[in-house]
């Protein structure tokens, strides 16, 4: 494997969904995306479902594309935190960056029937450098298949409901010897939390 | 951390213990060595250095208790310090040490060390010389010694120590410092303190006579060398007494001990003051005189003064600018932040005082009525001739609005003296007027004066950034300008002079006539005012300026004179030298006469004599004193003169009538008698006039009229006519006055009024006071001074276009103007913006504009300036393109053409841009080198094609071009509609459930109620599968073979085919027997048992053959599941891509015929040999897109079986069919076949567009109102009112419908058989060729093409033969309706319903079979609408199958109709033509075409035969050419018998099996494949031979019949 000239960089992430933090409900009615969205005052029993939007140049070649968490209750102290710690596991090649991986979350939770509704959708891009990442992400209201993209969302409109924690350990492989430069190379430690 | 990092710690580590060790040892011998101490010689080796070198240690410190520590502490960082003074020898002589050596080496540094301390100390050359001998012996030692292990770490160490020494020397700086606070002496301090108080220094003294004197010429050098390494050492001293204590306190000695921490040192305020003040710069507030902000000795120049443009400077406080340019002064004391005026430099304030956006809407306001779109349909534009326009449109549309202000005469034949005067007198008036406003004098003597300011300015030698010659050449040019000016200015003083005097002049002559005549014709009065001036201030500006004008001539005129004198000198030396010349000739001819006299007449030269230059005089200056002053004189106000201000009043009063005399009251009555009026002549029209308006006193007529011309013609002439009336009979033209034609821009609000003189040449004289004209008349009394005035005047007018109701101008178009009309052009240029119209030589312009010295920075003039800018460098080059991202290039990262040779970027671009090729291309590689120049090879081929009409496949040269054409439409169709499928609904976004509303809930409720399970189960939806995520192999089609009906039996002979010796008489002995095959009892002719068939089917898609098993039976029942698997081409599963599949699924059914082949009689019994042959029966095609639009096809498909199937026959047959029954007219073979794709394919959506149209919109809205109710009560019948056609517009579906003739030929053909002539035509259609939109326009909507377009093309789906056969229907004069609705196996499709004598029946435009309305077999399974030629029918029946609904459409409770009482039709006019017209097909191309398709397909079948021989018979090759026109001729029908009976007759040796197959032609490509699909080829008989005949017929208009005959022939041994 370690030739001379790779043909492909390698990504590897691994890490977490951590945890929610939905914010206070909604006053009014989602007014747009006509999403059933009555007054929740709060959301409980959530559960997570994670899957990656990614270029033509992506391919995945070890571990899970998509997932689905276990279904959290509310934490009973204050901060009343959805804690899922469910593991992310994947490892992409690609030739180019163009594309980057994205991971695309679907919040979902029963609603006051019993029925399991989308409580939210997030997106957010894995990190470019290597290192350790948290990033909290609000989840958004509008279809998972364009979460990712940007084409058609004019015709949505959501609001934040609250966000999401996540985690990511980064490993790349042979992006520099492909000529990218992902950013100042912090090789060990904890690099500081990307702001939601 | 650094793996070398790691090492060098190492290393020096063990140098430390390394040390540790000497040091112990040293330690021992010291103590030794200080009992002797001083005795102790200095040029000795390395060892006595040490010792040396700690005695002195010693020396220096008597109360220090280890002498050692300096030793100690120096070694693992002294190392490299001793270096310095021989660099160039270090590098080399490391390379030698051994380990011992080194720290001797470090030993010896360390010494030198302390004593280049104690040098500090003792600032004395001394210490140099104690160090000298040292680094010799180290120099010498370098040489000797070597040490392997050392040159590898000396650098590492080296870098150690340096970075030590560089920590030292931070502790040294912070040290330094005087701090001490008063109390705790530290131990450095202590040593320090020490050391200071007793240096020995006679020891010093001593030591210096021992010095050897050969080193003191090099001292000098040396100690520079030396001095940094000598500072260092005081603090290295320092540390060591440090690290003294520290071995004291018995501490470890590492790198990392000499970290110390200290409190924070004390800086006094003062100090840090004083340091800030050195580091930190405040600029003051304080405003920075003009002066230092200018060169030395220039004084600031204001530009603005002297007349040049500045744009205002943006606002900056002044506290803000004086920082700034305190800054600047203090940073940069070039200067160059100033301009000449002293202040920084600044662009124009760029803030525009208004704002440009339109403002904001308040709450209150509604939103909706000020943002209303508004929507207007484009209308068709259709050519008008120039000069006419269109009867359509209301005329007027366009006017010219004509004010006419009024008329003043200023000349008329009435006008007395007085009145002569007074209209001279008003014109200077008004002439001093226009002068004194433009006040040309007064700008141009501030011109002079600014270029007085600037001559003097840049005749100072300070003007450092320009060379010299161009100041000089600058100031000539300042000097020439002034020269000019002042003339001007001279000029200008003396006119504004003479006006004056002249308007004085007149004024006096006037009041004389006034007193001689004594009456008063005219009010004017004039009034001259006086303005005092301040005499003395007057008087020394007028003498500056007579000075400053003198010395400016005579500086002028000395140049002229020193010009002159030069010029005189020269010629003066002419002159002279001539004279010489002349002189010593004289001398000469004086000699030749006396030598020869006769040559005297030849005289050399007759040149004459040169003048004798006249020097010129020398400038006087009280002549040019004179001169000027005289010129002030004549041109200026003396000084003191008060200044005069003409005012012209129409104050005076008037004498009235009975004062005055008898000849002025005739002439005022006269005056009084006359009227005038003007006529409007428009193209030398007369359009209109004005009212006759008397004239009055003051001559002046006052119209105030405004005429709005309503013109239909672009206006060439605009002519006004005055006419003069006296009293109440003639009236005369007095003149003509020419308008111009008001530029496009000038429109009524904004056109000033203009005046317009005009003059007329008639003579008039009259018997009273008038003047008359034309005629001479004096104010003097003696008749002299006498003058001819012509009647004249001035019309004031205004012309413009008018503005319509909306704010539109009502101009004529420009494409109307001719092009002598400059003002259209006009509007474009800049030339006209500026003002200066008409100006078209670019030349001319800028040389106009650098004479009129046109302000260059001026914005008014920008768009002028540039003009001129690129008129002038470029010669003629004027950009005639409009860049739009002109920064754009700046912001490439690479450039294009580099873009385009990298093949990854291409083939990124490719992709993005969903080139087909690319669109789905995944992971691009990485490096150029492994793209495969492969990869683009087809994409290039099919670029290159587009423009090449390949005539290789498509043979014939029109369908080329069609083809050509068809991909074109096909792109710009596409290119138009990738847009749209960009563009995203919200319920394509978000899947959601319907609010629940009463009646769903109700339903709800009533479904609590239902059975849990009900005994008819019902069919679930599978699930449906996106497109994205699907690979190769995912998908694959099932073809379920259920069963058959009807197929083609063998003719009863066949079981003689058992007979193997005989089988060739198995035709001959059929042959009689022929007529009755029909009949069923022929069972009874298979005495073997063998079934009449052994049908199976074979199923072929994308050249994958499955086959189920064989049945036996004309009606087999098979049942079973064929898997095929599915390849989207390039892997591109998106749905776009699936839709355009080309690809068919070909059911074939064969029979299986075994054929006994048994040699000998004798093996049958012990064996069997049999040899297995499959002939071909038939096929059913079925496109794939139809698959993937219907997601499953279920039915019975008629079997294509072809017309002539030697050997078989059918075993029902129904003789009598035709219009009369109609009953099941059908005939032939059916199967039924169950067709899905597994998994599920979603299939693509139409594109929702709105669409342009010229429909009427209330009939759009109709039409969508009707859809929506015909989808609410029926989803699933198809409702058709409007399409779209070619051209992407929506069109009413009944404007397809249209009588259209058929081609005559088919006409004549049967002319007394109506329906033969029907079916003519029907098959004429079916054989235009099929091509489904869905592949033509993949993702696209349904487009549907007219009748001529499709005949043009040569292609289109269902629509277009359906329309087409409906119009000939029409035409036919038979009752025809376009059926919409759901056949198989196509799906939506559209067929033709006709009404025939109580009979309704049903065609298939494609195929051109009709069925009865209750024929089971029909295809057509349901209806959705009927569409006739002037209404739309929907079904609103319960049922949708043909067999089983009214096609009574004029019931309105089975049909619903879109035009109805509420809606009545309005007519629509159809896009079909009028008449369609045919071409006689060119009969040779058409037989040319026949041999090259025979040659391909011959070859195609060689081709698909590589390892058999492939035989041509050509006897019957030419035999199956002979029938196929017959074939041809009767549709294939009804020769089956006479045609067998010939075969049999002429190949009676061969067994044979082949069939004709017929096609409409299209393209090579299908027949090919249609051949293939009947596996004639598969025969590999050793001795088989084929046969292979191609006609085709040609029908006009290029449809062409292609029949193909391919046979295989077994000879019969």
């Amino acid at each position: 494997m370690a030739a001379a000239s790779p043909s492909v960089f390698l990504l590897m992430v691994n890490g977490q969904v951590e945890s929610a933090q939905p914010t206070v409900a909604c006053p009014e009615r989602c007014e747009r995306p006509r999403v059933l969205c009555p007054q929740f005052p709060e959301y409980d029993d959530l559960y997570c479902k994670y899957c990656f939007v990614y270029g033509q140049d992506w391919a995945p070649t070890a571990g899970l594309e998509e997932g689905i968490s276990q279904i959290t209750s509310k934490s009973q102290d204050v901060r009343q935190a959805l804690v899922w710690n469910f593991p992310i596991d994947v490892t992409f090649k690609s030739t180019n960056p163009y594309g980057w991986p994205q991971i695309v979350l679907s919040v979902y939770g029963p609603d006051v029937f019993g029925n399991d509704v989308v409580r939210g959708y997030g997106a957010v891009h894995l990190p470019f450098s290597p290192g350790r990442w948290f990033m909290g992400r609000r989840p958004e209201y509008t279809d998972p298949k364009v979460v990712a993209q940007g084409e058609g969302r004019e015709v949505t409109r959501v609001r934040s409901q609250g966000f999401v924690t996540l985690l990511f350990n980064v490993v790349t492989k042979d992006m520099r010897k492909l000529g990218y430069d992902p950013g100042p190379a912090d090789t060990q430690g904890v690099s500081g939390p990307c702001l939601p | 951390m650094n793996p070398k990092e790691e090492k060098v710690k190492i290393i020096t580590e063990e140098f430390i213990e390394n040390d540790e060790v000497a040091d112990g040892r040293r330690k021992k011998t010291s103590k030794v060595q200080r009992q002797r101490g001083k005795k102790q010689t200095l040029t000795t080796g390395p060892e006595e250095m040490v010792l040396e070198k700690s005695h002195l240690g010693n020396q220096q410190d008597p109360m220090q208790e280890e002498p050692e520590t300096h030793l100690v502490s120096m070694p693992s960082r002294q190392g490299p310090r001793s270096l310095p003074p021989i660099p160039s020898a270090s590098r080399t002589g490391f390379a030698e040490f051994s380990m011992r050596e080194r720290m001797r080496e470090k030993l010896q540094a360390a010494r030198s060390k302390a004593e280049s301390v104690l040098l500090q100390e003792i600032p004395t050359p001394q210490p140099r010389r104690l160090r000298r001998p040292s680094e010799k012996e180290s120099e010498t030692e370098f040489g000797t010694e070597s040490g392997k292990e050392v040159r590898r770490t000396q650098p590492e160490d080296d870098s150690q120590s340096y970075s030590r020494v560089k920590f030292d020397n931070s502790v040294r700086k912070i040290k330094s410092k005087p701090q001490t606070p008063p109390g705790f002496p530290s131990a450095e301090e202590a040593y320090n303190f020490f050391t200071f108080n007793f240096d020995p220094e006679p020891e010093e003294l001593e030591e210096k006579p021992k010095a050897k004197n050969r080193e003191r010429s090099n001292q000098e050098e040396e100690g520079e060398e030396e001095e940094p390494p000598i500072q260092e050492g005081d603090e290295e001293e320092l540390l060591s007494g440090k690290d003294a204590e520290d071995f004291l306190l018995g501490l470890d000695q590492t790198t990392d001990d000499f970290l110390e921490v200290r409190p924070a040192d004390y800086e006094s305020v003062h100090v840090r003051l004083q340091m800030e003040e050195e580091a930190l710069f405040i600029p003051s507030r304080l405003t920075v005189p003009t002066y230092r902000k200018l060169p030395e000795n220039v004084q600031p120049r204001f530009l603005e003064d002297e007349g040049l443009y500045i744009g205002a400077r943006p606002e900056v406080t002044c506290t803000n600018q004086n920082i700034m340019e305190n800054r600047l002064l203090a940073q940069d004391p070039e200067k160059k932040w100033f301009g000449d005026d002293g202040r920084v430099l600044a662009l124009p304030n760029p803030i525009k005082p208004y704002p440009t956006r339109p403002p904001v809407l308040t709450a209150g306001q509604s939103i909706k009525e000020e943002l209303e779109t508004l929507y207007k349909k484009a209308v068709k534009y259709i050519h008008r001739s120039q000069h006419m326009i269109g009867s359509g449109d209301p005329p007027g549309n366009f006017q010219l609005d004509i004010d006419i202000a009024g008329l003043i005469f200023t000349h008329h034949p009435c006008f007395s003296r007085e009145h002569v005067l007074a209209a001279k007198l008003a014109q200077l008036y008004n002439q001093y007027l226009a002068r004194q406003q433009r006040n040309k004098a007064k700008f141009l003597t501030d011109k002079l004066q600014a270029l007085r300011h600037a001559v003097e300015f840049g005749l100072n030698p300070e003007k450092p950034h320009q060379s010299l010659d161009t100041t000089q050449k600058t100031i000539n040019e300042y000097k020439s300008e002034i020269w000019q000016t002042r003339k001007l200015r001279d000029a200008e003083q003396e006119k504004d002079r003479t006006l004056l005097k002249t308007i004085i002049k007149v004024w006096k002559e006037m009041k004389s006539l006034r007193e001689f005549q004594r009456f008063t014709n005219t009010p004017l009065k004039l009034v001259l005012r006086k303005e005092k001036v301040d005499q003395k201030a007057d008087e020394e500006a007028f003498e500056a300026e007579i000075q400053a004008e003198i010395s400016e001539l005579l500086e002028e005129h000395t140049e002229e004179y020193e010009q002159k004198m030069e010029e005189y000198r020269t010629s003066y030396q002419h002159w002279k030298a001539w004279k010489k010349a002349q002189r010593a000739k004289k001398k000469k001819k004086k000699h030749a006469a006396e030598e020869h006299p006769d040559e005297e007449i030849e005289e050399p030269y007759p040149e004459e004599e040169p003048v004798k230059p006249i020097p010129p005089d020398p400038p006087d200056r009280p002549v040019i004193e004179q001169q000027v002053r005289e010129r002030a004189a004549q041109s200026r106000r003396k000084p003191g003169e008060p200044v005069l201000v003409p005012e012209l009043s129409l104050a005076g009063s008037m004498t009235p009538n009975d004062q005055c005399p008898r000849v002025e009251v005739l002439r005022r009555e006269d005056v009084k008698r006359r009227s005038v009026y003007l006529k409007v002549l428009f193209n030398h029209k007369e359009v209109s006039r004005t009212v006759s308006r008397q004239l009055g006193a003051d001559f002046r007529v006052h119209f105030g009229q405004i005429f709005n011309l309503q013109i239909l013609n672009w206006p060439e002439s605009l002519t006004l006519q005055v006419y003069e009336t006296i009293g109440l009979s003639s009236t005369t033209l007095l003149a003509e006055v020419f308008l111009p034609i008001p530029e496009t821009t000038v429109v009524t609000g904004r056109a000033p009024i203009e005046e317009v003189e005009f003059s007329s040449n008639q003579h008039v004289t009259l018997d009273h006071e008038g003047v008359g004209s034309g005629v001479p008349f004096s104010f003097e009394a003696d008749g002299s001074n006498q003058l001819i005035l012509m009647t004249s005047g001035k019309v004031s007018h205004s012309v413009a276009w008018a503005i319509g109701e909306n704010g539109i101008p009502l101009i004529p178009p420009l494409s109307q103007q001719s092009i002598g009309f400059r003002s259209a052009l006009k509007r474009a240029d800049a030339i006209s913006s500026v003002g200066t119209s008409g100006l078209a030589d670019m030349k001319k312009l800028a040389k106009w504009a650098a004479e009129s010295k046109l302000d260059p920075n001026d914005p008014n003039n920008a768009p002028l300036m540039q003009l001129i800018l690129i008129a002038t460098s470029g010669e003629s080059y004027v950009p005639d393109f409009f860049r739009l991202e002109q920064l754009q290039q700046e912001f490439n990262f690479i450039s294009d053409e580099e873009l385009n040779r990298s093949k990854r970027f291409r083939l990124l671009r490719l992709r993005s841009q969903e080139v087909p090729e690319f669109r789905n291309y995944k992971q691009i590689p990485v490096y150029d080198r492994e793209i495969m120049e492969k990869v683009f090879q087809d994409y290039e081929k099919r670029l290159r094609d587009r423009n090449v009409i390949e005539t290789k496949d498509n043979i014939d040269a029109h369908r080329a071009i069609v083809a050509k054409y068809l991909q074109q439409v096909r792109e710009s169709v596409i290119n138009r509609f990738l847009i749209a499928k960009h563009h995203f609904l919200l319920a394509d976004l978000i899947v959601e459930e319907e609010v629940p509303n009463i009646s769903i809930l109700g339903l709800s409720l009533f479904k609590l109620a239902e059975q849990k399970r009900p005994l008819r189960p019902r069919r679930r939806g599978r699930k449906k599968v996106t497109a994205q995520n699907l690979s190769d192999g995912d998908i694959k089609v099932l073809v379920n073979v259920i069963r058959a009906y009807d197929i083609p039996v063998r003719t009863p002979t066949a079981s003689k085919f058992q007979k193997p010796s005989r089988s060739s008489r198995t035709f001959r002995e059929k042959h009689p027997a022929s007529p009755s095959t029909h009949s069923p009892t022929h069972s009874a002719d298979y005495p073997l048992g063998q079934v009449s068939v052994r049908p199976f089917v074979e199923v072929s898609f994308q050249r994958t053959i499955c086959r189920t098993t064989t049945a036996e039976g004309p009606n087999p029942s098979w049942n079973e599941e064929l898997e095929l698997p599915f390849r989207a081409p390039n892997g591109d599963y998106s749905t776009a891509s699936l839709q355009s599949v080309k690809d068919d699924v070909f059911i074939n059914i064969f029979d299986e015929v075994m054929y006994d082949i048994t040699e000998d009689d004798r093996e049958r019994e012990s064996g069997i040999h049999t040899r297995i042959e499959r002939h071909w029966l038939g096929c059913v095609k079925i496109p794939f897109s139809t698959i993937y639009f219907q997601a499953r096809i279920d039915g019975t498909f008629k079997i294509n079986i072809p017309p002539v199937l030697l050997g078989y026959s059918k075993e029902r047959h129904i003789v009598e069919r035709g219009f009369d029954s109609g009953q099941s007219l059908s005939e032939g073979s059916y199967i039924t076949l169950f067709i899905t794709i597994e998994p599920q394919l979603v299939p693509g959506e139409s594109v929702r567009e709105k669409f342009d149209s010229q429909e009427d919109e209330k009939l759009l809205q109709a039409t969508e109102k009707f859809r929506a109710d015909c989808a609410l009560k029926f989803p699933d019948r198809q409702c058709l009112t409007t399409v779209i056609d070619l051209s992407g517009k929506t069109v009413f579906v009944t404007r397809y419908l249209r009588p259209l003739n058929p081609p005559q030929e088919l006409l004549n053909m049967y002319p007394n058989n109506a329906q033969a002539t029907a079916e003519l035509v029907a098959r004429y259609v079916s054989l235009i060729p099929f091509l489904p939109d869905t592949i033509s326009f993949a993702g696209v909507c349904d487009l549907w093409s007219t009748s001529d377009q499709f005949l043009d093309l040569l292609a289109g789906d269902e629509e277009e033969h359906a329309v087409l056969l409906c119009n000939y229907f029409l035409s036919l004069g038979k009752k025809a309706w376009l059926v919409m609705g759901n056949a198989i196996p196509e799906g939506p499709t559209a067929y033709v319903l006709t009404w025939e004598q109580s009979y309704y029946f049903l065609w298939n435009p494609c195929s051109g079979h009709f069925y009865g309305q209750f024929d089971t077999f029909c295809p057509l399974k349901s209806v959705g609408c009927l569409i006739g030629t002037d209404n739309v029918w929907f079904n609103i029946q319960p049922y949708d199958s043909p067999l089983r609904i009214n096609f009574d459409v004029t019931k309105p409770k089975l049909w619903k109709p879109f035009f109805s009482r509420s809606l009545p039709y309005p007519g629509l006019p159809s896009v079909q033509p009028e008449e369609l017209i045919y071409q006689r097909t060119d009969k040779a191309a058409a037989a040319e075409l026949q041999d090259r398709i025979e040659k391909i397909l011959k070859e195609k079948i060689m081709d698909w035969r590589p390892r058999h021989l492939t035989r041509w018979n050509r006897y019957c090759t030419s035999t199956l050419r002979h029938f196929l026109p017959l074939l041809e001729k009767s549709q294939g029908e009804d020769v089956e018998d006479d045609h067998r009976a010939e075969l049999q007759k002429q190949l009676g040796d061969y067994r044979f099996s082949g069939f004709p197959l017929h096609m409409p032609y299209s393209e090579v490509k299908p027949l090919i494949e249609a051949v293939y699909s009947t596996g004639v080829h598969n025969i590999d008989v050793p001795n088989v031979e084929f046969a292979l005949a191609v006609y085709i017929h040609p029908y006009p208009k290029n449809v062409l019949s292609v029949w193909i005959y391919v046979a295989s022939l077994i000879r019969n041994r």
